[in-house]
């Protein structure tokens, strides 16, 4: 029986869907088999970050209403061998297409043929939240170290809680080690403070996850980038593995960080 | 050598320290679903309940929220003053 677990947030553009593509990719290369569902209806994004617009024919809503069956439905992505699929959103209905029990029932049925059934949360408290929590057996909360984002975080939190989903845990997203040295943003202790869960993962700001959008690749297939190897360490947490959360330095090190990164050094 | 200074004193005027501060009220309303006028209500009252016992120092007064793991608790500081000639 596999886990399913929900990327969640409540403020919109703060990473959800990076973390989605990137958490599944990840533990897709670990070997496990792994399906993502894009529960944010109507705002469909998971297919076009992982590269697999082109192939879409049926999505979430024609599988809960029965118009396609889910193995039909599902996309396999090539680059992952037989590990990693997506169920994408609808993108022509909205969140009241599907119920919280509709979703409960899909997500329990996959949960039977995958390891791991990662769901991608749209924004906001409202009833794509309710969907996109309904079938999971734990959650994962992202946030960036802002104000904003702190005080969504909160609150989903609360809500989780009422949703009877317990310990959520956290990735701090897109922090920037110099501007955390210079005391002008937040660092992961502060977060953990305020926030009081547990932490998963810190993932730094990084522009190659732009470049990885642009071209449909997650980041974690490649071995330069500081948030895809944030993402690697992150799914081998979620398999159980003890690995610390990776040193920050500011972006380039300094010639010693940068001498370090051309030795190849674990950051 | 200042910015060893900054980050060994905390610089209290490092933006991250506003916004924690920021946070820290925001959260204390968002939390208990309270607005500021009902927790200044709550507040009165426990000063008034309190007093009918001790002599207190409704200055020093403070209440909070924290949250520790499933549970939400409310933290009130409440200084007691010295009474002439005794101490606590
Ligand atoms: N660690 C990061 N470094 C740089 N850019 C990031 C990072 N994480 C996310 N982004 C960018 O932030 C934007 C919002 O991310 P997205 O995953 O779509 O958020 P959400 O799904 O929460 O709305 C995207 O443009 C994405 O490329
Ligand atoms: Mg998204």
């Amino acid at each position: 029986m596999g886990e399913a677990i929900v990327i969640t947030s409540g403020k919109g553009g703060v990473g959800k869907t990076t973390t989605t593509a990137n958490i599944g990719a990840g533990l897709a290369q670990a070997g496990k088999k792994v399906a993502l569902i894009d529960a944010d209806i109507g705002l469909r994004n998971l297919d076009v970050v992982m590269g697999l617009e082109n192939r879409i024919v049926y999505d979430l809503v024609d599988v809960v209403e029965g118009q396609a069956k889910l193995k039909v439905a599902l996309i396999k992505d090539k680059r992952f061998n037989e590990n990693l699929f997506l169920l994408p959103a609808a993108q022509t209905r909205d969140k009241t297409a599907v119920s919280p029990a509709q979703m409960r029932d899909l997500v329990d049925s996959m949960k039977g043929e995958f390891d791991f059934v990662l769901i991608d949360c749209p924004a906001g408290i409202e009833q794509g939240f309710k969907n996109a929590v309904a079938g999971s057996d734990r959650a994962v909360v992202v946030a960036t170290p802002e104000v904003s984002s702190v005080r969504d975080a909160d609150r989903i939190i609360g809500l989780l809680e009422a949703e009877e989903k317990h310990n959520p845990s956290l990735i701090v997203n897109r922090i920037r080690p110099s501007m955390v040295k210079k005391g002008d943003m937040m660092d992961i202790n502060d977060m953990i403070e305020i926030l009081a869960i547990d932490l998963l993962g810190v993932v730094p700001d990084d522009e190659f996850i732009v470049v990885s959008t642009n071209r449909g690749e997650p980041a974690v297939l490649n071995t330069q980038s500081r948030a895809g190897e944030a993402y690697r360490n992150i799914a081998r947490r979620l398999l159980g593995e003890n690995i610390p959360v990776m040193k920050l330095e500011e972006e380039n090190g300094g010639i010693f960080g940068r001498l370090k990164k051309m030795l190849g050094a674990k950051g | 050598m200042f910015d060893l200074f900054a980050r060994v004193f905390g610089r209290e005027d490092a933006s991250k320290e506003v916004a924690k501060e920021r946070l820290r009220l925001v959260l204390f309303h968002d939390r208990a679903s309270l607005s500021p006028q009902m927790l200044e209500n709550l507040k009165n009252d426990l000063v008034k309940v309190i007093s009918q016992y001790l002599d207190i120092d409704d200055e020093g007064f403070k209440v909070d929220f924290s949250r520790h793991d499933d549970s939400m608790a409310i933290v009130a500081n409440i200084p007691i003053k010295k009474k002439a000639g005794r101490s606590l």
